[in-house]
């Protein structure tokens, strides 16, 4: 063997130790979809067959928040809503931040979840990020459902708000955006937490934490000009004002600050594929 | 080199990390790296430096384990290989990097052709779903397309012998039937090359029969496998040449019978008495680190006396909760595996399916005095439960001999039989 790519060339297959950067194997996950939508199913099914309150607590759940907020920012301390109904501005933060919410933690245990299973077989490890960003996305289109509904009955008792429709139509986008930020940070903590594992808890508490740092119960454009470094940093700013933006027509963010998230979004997506291509090769030995 | 050759393994290599590089969480690598910061020494030295195994032959090579050292290989394609070896002598470490499973730390495998393997069966089955539900899981998760699946699907259900169940939950299946279910999903795979681990020993005779054929019928097809088993009956019975692993390395290759007899016979020169490790050096949840014979004055050896009885002791660890545990022994003829006696500790004890808390034990089995006749024995040992095999160790070899001299004394020579407990004769005038 003359050539390293002469062995290459002649196998199907090359199985060797991890030595380039990235490793990952888009046609491998590609060819490996069917296993994505039949974990999606198994998720699915095995959820609505478990629990009877399953698909009840989740639209509880945020008209449980929403009401809670509704006391806490809205009656208490007063912080303004963009001139939407306070219920309608919590509820619609809190669509998009659950999705992110639920893709980041449920990939951050994606290696301690599923150690049974990476141990005995191979596939494509990154299909299981994909299976759990799809199964979150069920939750999601529920909740979302649960908002315009809410908004229909705002309007029958007379509030004035204007629901878009364009929202429908643009919501993949925003859901897309905030898949890939739930999958990549997600697997940055994934991956540290193989070493470190007392991370899993920080990870838990991190998440609540950050909502309160993006503009969930309270809105972008009365937040003090000097801290608004903080959100364009803020990958999830983005997103949640944009969908309010789109479906309710609270103004639109700066254009600097969506440039930013995406910036962010992007380099945080790529350095958890690779933090989670490195670690998958021999994460097993560890785990 | 052969066109046809289907595997190709180059000098591999597989390194663990003996009491890893970090304490595992981030609030002690701080701690350390503190203490280090203000030269006071390390609160957390002791867990990972001094507590480790002294010496492990030469495998361990400062914090390292070589699992695998040096692994060169060719199989070709259509050959059904079958690999044996003492327990951690790599066959699964060789297998789990070969299905890829876990990455070699150097040396390169080329593999030609579809790989599927078979480390386990039902993996990944959810107790929750349906026979139906969890062929199609199950089947995705080995490799196969929804389509793949579903055109074979009433072939699948009809070689599980499952029937009308196949729309209940496998949670209430009986753990035959869930054990036929997976591994017919398993037997449906087409790849080019199988690698099989040691999935054949769950399930009921019969069916593990009907298994062999069709893995043998994979063979003929020109597929390839590659098979991991302590069976030895099965492995001479479906594997026309094998691969010895010993110590990480390539032992023998060649014919099955040849490599079984070298098998078989390392540990007949072998000084040591019996089989001990430091469990630290094995790797999963529920590892044998000792079996040994132990005479009537307690002392271990290799060898028993025909008048007076001996033990067995099984020495074994327990990494977490497990339930439906059973810890067998197996008495096998110098053949190496004719079973003569197999026992399973919990056979008399109905509370063998409740977890046991981790952590070391030492079972001990008592067998009376002339229960094996004068010869040479070997001992097998497992932790098994109703789905997996969690540790095996065998070809522990042992002798029984007569200095008493006891046959000649009664003038009588040795008769052929395995075993020669003497039973009572009560003559009648019919």
């Amino acid at each position: 063997m003359k050539h390293p790519d002469d062995f290459r060339s002649k196998w199907d297959l090359v199985i060797q130790p991890r030595t380039r950067l990235v490793n990952v194997d888009l046609g491998a996950v590609w060819a490996y979809r069917d296993l994505a939508w039949t974990l999606f199913r198994r998720d699915f099914s095995t959820f609505y067959k478990q629990t009877i309150l399953g698909p009840i607590w989740y639209i509880l759940q945020p008209l449980l928040s929403s009401l809670i907020y509704l006391f806490v920012f809205g009656a208490i301390a007063n912080i303004p809503t963009d001139g939407l109904p306070p219920f309608l501005f919590y509820l619609s933060g809190l669509v998009v931040w659950s999705y992110f919410s639920t893709c980041f933690t449920n990939n951050s245990q994606v290696f301690s979840k599923n150690s049974a299973l990476f141990g005995k077989v191979y596939f494509p490890r990154l299909v299981v990020p994909i299976s759990i960003a799809m199964s979150a996305l069920v939750t999601f289109a529920i909740q979302f459902a649960l908002l315009i509904a809410t908004t229909f009955v705002f309007q029958l008792l007379g509030a004035r708000v204007a629901f878009s429709f364009l929202a429908i139509l643009l919501a993949p986008i925003v859901v897309a955006y905030v898949a890939l930020l739930g999958i990549g940070v997600g697997l940055i903590t994934s991956a540290l937490t193989i070493r470190f594992r007392d991370l899993a808890y920080v990870a838990g508490f991190a998440v609540q934490l950050w909502m309160y740092a993006s503009p969930v119960v309270y809105p972008l454009s009365k937040v003090p000009s000097r801290f608004q470094w903080l959100f364009d940093i803020n990958p999830m700013s983005a997103p949640i004002e944009l969908l309010r933006s789109l479906a309710f027509g609270t103004p639109i963010p700066p254009v600097v600050l969506i440039l930013c998230n995406l910036g962010v979004t992007s380099a945080l997506f790529l350095a958890g594929i690779i933090l989670f291509s490195r670690a998958e090769s021999t994460a097993m030995d560890t785990v | 080199m052969g066109n046809d050759t289907v595997i190709r393994a180059e000098h591999v290599s597989k390194e663990y990390r003996l009491g890893v590089i970090n304490h595992g969480t981030l609030y002690r690598d701080l701690q350390s790296w503190w203490a280090r910061w203000r030269n006071r020494p390390d609160p957390n030295r002791e867990i990972s430096d001094l507590a480790r195994p002294v010496e492990h032959g030469d495998r361990i090579d400062g914090d390292r384990f070589h699992a695998l050292r040096d692994v060169s290989f060719d199989i070709e394609r259509g050959q059904v290989v079958g690999i044996v070896g003492g327990n951690g002598a790599g066959k699964s470490t060789l297998l789990k990097v070969i299905s890829r499973i876990t990455a070699p730390t150097s040396g390169r495998i080329g593999l030609r052709g579809r790989v599927a393997s078979l480390l386990e069966v039902g993996t990944g089955f959810h107790p929750e779903l349906t026979g139906r539900e969890n062929v199609f899981l199950n089947g995705a998760i080995l490799g196969m397309k929804g389509r793949e699946v579903r055109s074979k699907f009433d072939e699948i259900v009809e070689f599980a012998e499952i029937g009308q169940f196949i729309d209940t939950p496998v949670k209430r299946y009986s753990s035959g039937m869930y054990v036929r279910l997976a591994f017919s999903v398993a037997a449906h795979l087409e790849p080019e090359i199988l690698l099989i681990d040691e999935v054949l020993a769950v399930g009921d005779a019969n069916f593990q029969r009907r298994c062999l054929g069709r893995m043998s019928d994979v063979g003929r097809d020109g597929r390839t496998v590659l098979f991991v088993s302590h069976n030895m009956t099965a492995i001479s019975a479906i594997c026309p040449t094998a691969i010895l692993m010993e110590n990480g390395q390539v032992g023998a290759t060649g014919n099955t019978a040849d490599v079984l007899k070298k098998y078989l016979s390392a540990d007949e020169s072998g000084t040591s008495v019996g089989y001990s490790v430091e469990p630290e050096t094995l790797a999963g949840q529920a590892v044998i680190y000792g079996l040994r014979l132990v005479g009537e004055d307690g002392s271990h050896s290799s060898v028993a006396e025909l008048t007076e009885g001996f033990s067995v002791e099984v020495l074994y660890e327990l990494r977490e909760s497990l339930s439906g545990l059973s810890v067998g022994l197996q008495v096998l003829a110098e053949d190496g595996y004719t079973s003569i006696l197999s026992l399973s500790d919990p056979e008399l004890d109905p509370t063998r399916l409740e977890a046991r808390k981790p952590g070391k034990y030492r079972a001990v089995v008592r067998f009376p005095a002339s229960v094996l006749n004068t010869g040479a024995f070997y001992l097998r040992a497992g932790i098994s439960s109703r789905f997996s095999i969690y540790s095996v160790v065998e070809g522990v070899r042992f002798e029984v001999v007569d200095n008493v001299g006891i046959i000649q004394m009664l003038g009588q020579s040795r008769k052929p039989s395995i075993s020669a407990l003497q039973l009572p004769w009560q003559v009648d005038s019919a």
